[in-house]
């Protein structure tokens, strides 16, 4: 299991070090800061062993986090582990940044206690550590006798995201369908790969110990229904919309896998507050919101001539926002002309691409930037790679085509039903990986 | 909210400001003292002083304080053990606390204390947690039992807390189920042989409920803890499966990742026409593709998981290619792995792709990855036979490039692409020949003279190009000096009229002005061969050459099926064995697939009787292992390649690898002799070649032994299986005074192994080498060379257990391996262990009783004289003889390389072939080992 865990600041000063095995030592600490933040070629890999002993290690800006442990521990455990650490200490106290552990060590170290018990990760919800680890030191000696066992059952019972008790004087809940979109095209307008891998992310404001169901438009579902004598519901929506494949998906804690495996509905006791309730993936039919069509032209030694047009491919009563395009220049460009129809264009030298920015653009719609680029004479052998074109962007709709068909709240209780939580439903496209090659 | 306050200290008298602050009255500066105190402790500086006036501050209700305090505490306890003690009362009173929280911090701190008498006082509180009513205590109170355990193994058996925790497992609290899971399958794995997790079908059962119920991590505890578990029969594999299948949509990497390892395992018993298997096939792969979209730190294992995955089921992502494409901005250590996997799925089908991808990614700025890049195209050709004219095409399309890398590149797959397919590509031949004066790598350089030699009478300049490389041949490294014979040579052969010049002229370079052994010896067989029977030269150097495995890098099958078993976890990102990285007993016990078993009427039938035991893949493809391996550089083993007293560059920096095997040199030669199939040849027949060779290296080996000792015969240490084709036996021997580990190495590969070094773990003699390996010819395919190596006693010393386990690391070209062998005690007897009578009776009755032992050793048909003559031999010195009532004692001394006296008595009755003997001794230890001793030796 996890013999230690450490933080470092990017000199590789420790901020934060704790060991839970005894076969961890303090040359450990040392042993990381000298093979690896201060190894001067680029880390090659996560996971580092050094003198028989391996190290897991992540980033965030410029703090490390390191593992360590000499036993043959789940490697994909430990880097979940870190990812939830880090979730964890944001949630309490905002960026992970030098400034930050510094000024909460003593929290982090609660929290390490906590949730790693010689080794072994224990509860990490948020939820419920924050109901007796608080930056204003601990709670707990003032608590009533029902309060500390209600929290302990929280912290280990089968529902420990979600504490009893919770009120609210108006039932609300937000639903937010999140995609990115990733695509690799080829120059002549061949797509090599596209996947959407969307997250669909819940805010809810709900009393008591709601049982929620959710439902999209998941091919598999709405064939069976619509095979099983079509019920009312379903068959309004198979009517209007397209269902869609689902290569994968994952979900949270709180979703029964064993129901969405057989039934596959997806049934949950939501967590409080913000969560993401799952993951998912697909790859057929996706709607490409922008193609990207460039041209470069090597003009003798010196110069290149380069025109890159984008089009847009939704609805023309729909708006794509913060749309940039990204045209990477090579390393002896010595001068730069840019022309576009539409936006900002401006060329970065120090980022060696010119930068397009449209603030926003409507659905068919088309627009155009040309380039000339000056080029030192080099005598360097070895081509120019030509990195492709990158965009990013923003679009109102779901690439993949999910729709939510419903979420319905029960709650047995309470009395409250269905009709009276006030539900909001968004769906944001945005640009993941996004490339044509040039 | 500005505690970073605490980093920023005053140096000067510092610990004397904190001691005074601890003691202050006023609650909130002790606080701050305590975590200044932390903080220090944080940044390493060295604040044990302090133990006294922090531990008085446990006594507080504040919560905040005693955490810190406590973890004050876990620091410095070890070094301070009087003083914890301290702080004991506090614990105990802490568990009787109402309040579970605190009940709960004072049996996990506790449970952290590694000091001796706490951990006595721990015993108590403990036991009442495990039962306590409340589950936060409880499942803090299970995972206490692993630390205990950890601390003192013997007194958690006798407590019983290993019964209760079992008991935890029924519990009705899914997480105390988890923390007691992962509790016991802890202890369980360093009793290998305890059958402590006693997984039957109730108890599994259990688990899978629980499963259902637990946090994530939990939910891993217990898959991982499935994974061990091996049904009885396909039926109840399968229901198994059924019910961990829907783990494959968790969110968390690793749940999913631990639940395809029970997938993976328990599939083995599933009979392969069963729908259901099928299904599972089907279900795998998604999940595996969705791993890919998680962090680039979790794509890498799961990357490093899929590389086995696809090894041992092929057709789970056989469709999922394009997954697999390398994004711009992946970070370095994800693209070479999707690399790698891209490469292992490259099809008929998907080839097109394949290649224009590869091709894209030989234009980009990492210079390994563009290398293996090049290399993959190399690959796709092999494979894929329909491909290798495209291949060829890109291949140089990018040698147009001249960037010099991937020129290089580029013509080391091409040779290969040679071999593979004769006479179709030799037009591409002027192209390269254009590029000879950028070669600069020896790789590349040795393969482009291979092909100038393989194709000599199709260059018109042959022989200048290869003159040319003559001129520099002292400079060379040694693979290209070996090529260039092995050319010149074939050129000769091919054009005897115009090339006799140069021939002679290698010949003599090689032979007389090369102090190179292998150089040498090749050169003299040439030379032989040329000059007795030019046909028959012919014959041998032209002879056709063996064809070349279309998977490289393919994983040894067994260890494949043990690292299945590890999926998830370091062994599987390492792709190495856990004994290979772990200390120590844990985790040493190899994991194995289980085999199909016989029930269920589909079985029967031959095809899937064949797959059974899942160890012979369906075309066992052979193995040419990976060079430059990843593992071999992280483990930083320090294995430094030999270092001969002579100025022989041979032995050091020698990279031959495959590559000889390809160069068709001395392989060939034997090959012709043989049958041309070197790789099959079985070991013995190989016996009388591999013997001569390594007679005349064996150092030593063969001097005559005066004392007649004991030396145990030689067993195999390391088979080929488990490592890559090198197979270690030996044994150990005393020989004149000096400690001998005698081994035989065979090379069953198909590779030649060169740069052979070995070093030992720290061991309960301190036994080391007492000089590098002196294994000076590289080892060639199905060569046996027997080496003995002088040990000295002065290394670096751990007791082990049993004692005289020897843990040993041997490194050749290839890779590391472990392997770990038991020496006789005997040879760690002295040749001055003869004791004075007076001092053996002065001792005998110094030593305590307490320490004396008895044996019996049976049927041994020797008189008290032979039995002591013999027993001189291995420096069992009898120092006096009684004979009472028609028995005979023998009083005997012996003294260890480290000091260590042994005192014997051996009672011998004539006509009774059972023996008694007594030994005593300071360090008891050591008794069972030379009781063994006494025993080989006697009936030897």
């Amino acid at each position: 299991m996890i013999g230690g865990l450490f933080i470092y600041n990017h000199k590789g000063e420790v901020l934060i070090s704790r060991v839970y095995r005894d076969d961890i030592g303090r040359n450990a600490v040392d042993a990381f800061r000298v093979n690896v933040i201060h190894a001067r070629q680029q880390v090659r890999s996560p996971v580092t062993n050094i003198a028989r002993t391996s190290f897991f290690h992540v980033k965030r800006s410029n703090i490390w986090l390191a593992v360590v442990t000499k036993q043959n521990v789940n490697a994909a455990m430990v880097f979940e582990f870190l990812y939830k650490m880090c979730d964890v200490m944001a949630s309490y106290f905002g960026k992970i940044s030098e400034e930050n552990i510094k000024n909460n060590f003593v929290l982090i170290y609660e929290l390490l206690d906590e949730i790693l018990d010689f080794g072994y990760p224990q509860n990490s919800e948020t939820g419920s550590l924050k109901t007796f680890i608080t930056q204003q030191g601990i709670k707990g000696q003032h608590q009533t006798k029902e309060e500390q066992s209600q929290i302990t059952s929280q912290v280990t019972g089968q529902i420990g995201w979600r504490r009893e008790g919770i009120k609210y004087r108006r039932n609300e809940l937000f639903l937010d369908v999140l995609e990115s979109v990733n695509l690799l095209m080829s120059p002549q307008g061949q797509v090599l790969s596209a996947h959407v891998s969307g997250r669909v992310v819940m805010k809810s404001y709900l009393s008591g110990m709601p049982e929620c169901k959710f439902g999209m438009n998941d091919k598999i579902i709405i064939d069976k229904a619509g095979k099983g004598g079509v019920t009312n519901e379903a068959g309004k929506s198979t009517s209007g919309k397209q269902s869609i494949a689902i290569d994968d998906c994952t979900f949270n804690q709180c979703v029964r896998l064993s129901k969405f495996d057989s039934e596959r509905s997806i049934s949950f006791i939501p967590p409080d507050g913000e969560y993401e309730l799952m993951r998912y993936r697909t790859t057929k039919d996706i709607i490409l919101p922008f193609r990207v069509i460039p041209l470069v032209r090597e003009v003798g030694r010196t110069k290149l001539e380069v025109k890159v047009v984008i089009k847009s491919n939704f609805k023309p009563s729909l708006l794509a926002q913060k749309i940039e395009v990204r045209i990477p220049t090579p390393l002896n460009t010595s001068g730069v002309q840019v022309i576009c129809m539409k936006g900002k264009a401006k060329y970065k030298a120090s980022e060696n691409a010119i930068v397009w920015k449209i603030k926003r653009m409507a659905g068919m719609k088309e627009s155009q930037i040309s380039a000339e680029i000056e080029l030192l004479p080099t005598n360097d052998k070895k081509k120019w790679a030509r990195p492709p074109i990158s965009m990013n962007f923003e679009v109102p709709f779901a690439p993949s085509g999910l729709k939510v068909r419903y979420l319905k709240v029960f709650e047995s209780k309470l009395n409250y039903s269905d009709h009276d939580v006030i539900k909001w439903v968004r769906y944001i496209g945005r640009s993941g990986i996004y490339e044509t090659r040039c | 909210m500005t505690d970073s306050k605490y980093f920023t200290t005053t140096k000067k008298g510092e610990i004397f400001e904190l001691k005074a602050e601890l003691n202050s009255d006023k609650k909130e500066k002790k606080k701050e003292a305590v975590k200044k105190v932390i903080a220090s402790m944080t940044v390493g500086k060295d604040v044990s002083a302090l133990f006294p006036d922090v531990v008085n501050c446990m006594q507080t209700d504040n919560l905040e304080l005693k955490k810190l305090v406590y973890l004050y505490l876990m620091n410095y306890a070890k070094s301070q053990p009087d003083m914890a003690i301290m702080a004991v009362n506090t614990f105990v009173k802490d568990c009787e606390d109402p309040n579970p929280l605190i009940r709960a911090l004072a049996v996990r701190t506790m449970g952290c204390i590694r000091v001796d008498k706490i951990t006595e006082y721990l015993c108590e509180p403990l036991r009442k947690c495990l039962k306590d009513e409340d589950p936060y205590v409880r499942k803090t109170a299970a995972v206490c039992v692993a630390k205990l355990h950890d601390i003192n193994a013997q007194l958690v058996e006798d407590q019983g807390f290993l019964d209760t925790l079992k008991d935890l497992i029924s519990d009705s609290n899914p997480m105390v189920v988890a923390n007691a899971v992962a509790a016991l399958s802890e202890i369980a794995e360093s009793h290998p042989n305890s059958n402590l997790l006693d997984l039957n079908p109730q108890s599994i059962n259990k688990l899978l409920t629980a499963l259902n119920e637990c946090t994530e991590w939990g939910q891993i505890f217990i898959l991982d803890c499935l994974a061990n578990y091996t049904p009885r029969d396909d039926r109840e594999s399968q229901s198994i499966c059924e019910r961990v299948t829907p783990r494959l949509s968790h969110a968390n990497s690793a749940v999913v990742l631990s639940a395809v390892k029970v997938l993976m395992k328990f599939m083995e018993m599933l009979p392969k026409d069963l729908d259901y298997y099928g299904t599972l096939l089907k279900k795998l792969a998604p999940p595996l593709v969705t791993l890919l979209s998680a962090e680039p730190e979790l794509q890498y294992v799961a990357l490093r998981n899929i590389n086995l995955i696809v090894q041992k089921r092929p057709e789970i992502l056989k469709h999922e290619m394009k997954v697999f494409f390398v994004k711009y901005n992946d970070p370095i250590y994800v693209k070479l792995e999707k690399l790698d996997i891209m490469i292992r799925l490259a099809s008929q089908a998907n080839i097109a792709q394949v290649l224009a991808e590869l091709k894209e990614y030989a234009t980009e700025v990492d210079v390994d990855f563009v290398r293996k890049a090049v290399r993959a195209i190399g690959r796709c050709a092999i494979k894929v036979e329909q491909s290798a004219e495209r291949c060829v095409s890109t291949l140089l399309d990018l040698i147009q490039t001249k960037v010099n890398y991937v020129v290089q590149e580029a013509i080391v797959v091409i040779k290969d692409i040679f071999r593979k397919y004769p006479n179709k590509y030799e037009s591409v031949i002027a192209t390269l020949c254009e590029n000879l004066d950028s070669l600069d790598e020896p790789e590349a350089r040795a393969a482009m003279i291979w092909i100038v030699g393989e194709y000599a009478e199709r260059i018109d300049n042959a022989d200048e190009l290869l003159e040319s490389f003559l001129e520099g041949f002292h400079d060379e490294s040694t693979q290209v000096q070996l090529q260039l014979l092995t050319a010149i040579v074939k050129l000769f052969l091919k054009k005897p009229t115009e090339t006799q010049e140069l021939v002679q002229q290698v010949l003599s370079l090689a032979t007389q002005d090369s102090d190179n052994p292998d150089l040498r010896d090749r050169g003299y067989i040439y030379w032989r061969l040329l000059s007795t029977d030019p046909v028959a030269a012919k014959e041998v150097v032209l002879a056709e050459k063996p064809l070349i495995s279309e998977e490289t890098d393919l994983i040894e099958p067994t260890l494949l099926e043990e690292l299945i078993c590890h999926i998830g976890t370091l062994a599987s990102v390492y792709h190495k064995p856990p004994s290979a990285f772990v200390e120590g007993s844990r985790g040493v016990m190899h994991k194995r697939l289980p085999a199909r078993t016989g029930s269920g009427e589909g079985t029967e039938c031959p095809d899937v009787g064949n797959a059974a035991g899942g160890s012979a893949p369906e075309a066992a493809p052979s193995i040419i292992p990976s060079q430059g391996d990843l593992l071999g550089d992280l483990l930083n083993l320090d294995l430094a390649p030999p270092t001969t007293a002579g100025p022989t560059p041979s032995t050091s920096g020698m990279q031959m690898g495959g590559m000889d095997l390809l160069g068709g040199g001395l392989d060939s030669l034997m090959g012709a002799g043989f049958g041309a199939a070197p790789a099959v040849m079985p070991a013995s027949l190989n016996a009388p070649v591999g013997g001569g060779l390594g007679d005349l290296f064996d150092l030593g080996g063969g001097v005559g032994m005066p004392m007649g000792a004991y030396i145990p015969p030689k067993t195999v240490w390391l088979p080929a299986m488990k490592a890559k084709g090198l197979e270690i036996s030996g044994t150990f021997a005393r020989r004149a005074g000096v400690i001998q580990m005698e081994l035989v190495l065979t090379n069953k590969a198909m590779s030649v192994m060169t740069d052979f070094a070995i070093q030992f773990n720290r061991n309960s003699f301190g036994l080391a080498p007492a000089g590098p390996l002196q294994v000076l010819t590289p080892l060639g395919p199905n060569q046996t060379i027997e080496v003995s190596l002088p040990l000295s006693t002065v290394g670096p010393v751990m007791k082990m257990d049993p004692l005289n386990n020897l843990q040993v690391a041997v490194k050749n070209n290839i890779d590391v391996f472990y392997f770990s062998c038991q020496y006789p005690i005997s040879m760690l007897f002295v040749e001055d262990g003869k004791m004075e009578r007076q001092v053996f009776l002065a001792t005998w009755k110094d030593i305590p009783n307490d320490n004396e032992s008895q044996f019996q050793i049976q049927d041994c048909h020797l008189n008290s004289e032979a039995a002591s003559n013999k027993l001189q031999g291995s420096n069992i010195f009898t120092i006096a003889k009684r004979t009472v009532e028609g028995q005979d004692m023998l009083y005997m001394s012996i003294k260890l390389s480290n000091g260590i006296w042994v005192l014997a008595e051996l009672k011998v009755q004539a006509g009774n072939p059972n023996y008694t003997i007594s030994l005593k001794c300071r360090a008891p230890e050591v008794s069972q080992c030379v009781f063994q001793c006494y025993e080989a030796v006697l009936k030897n």
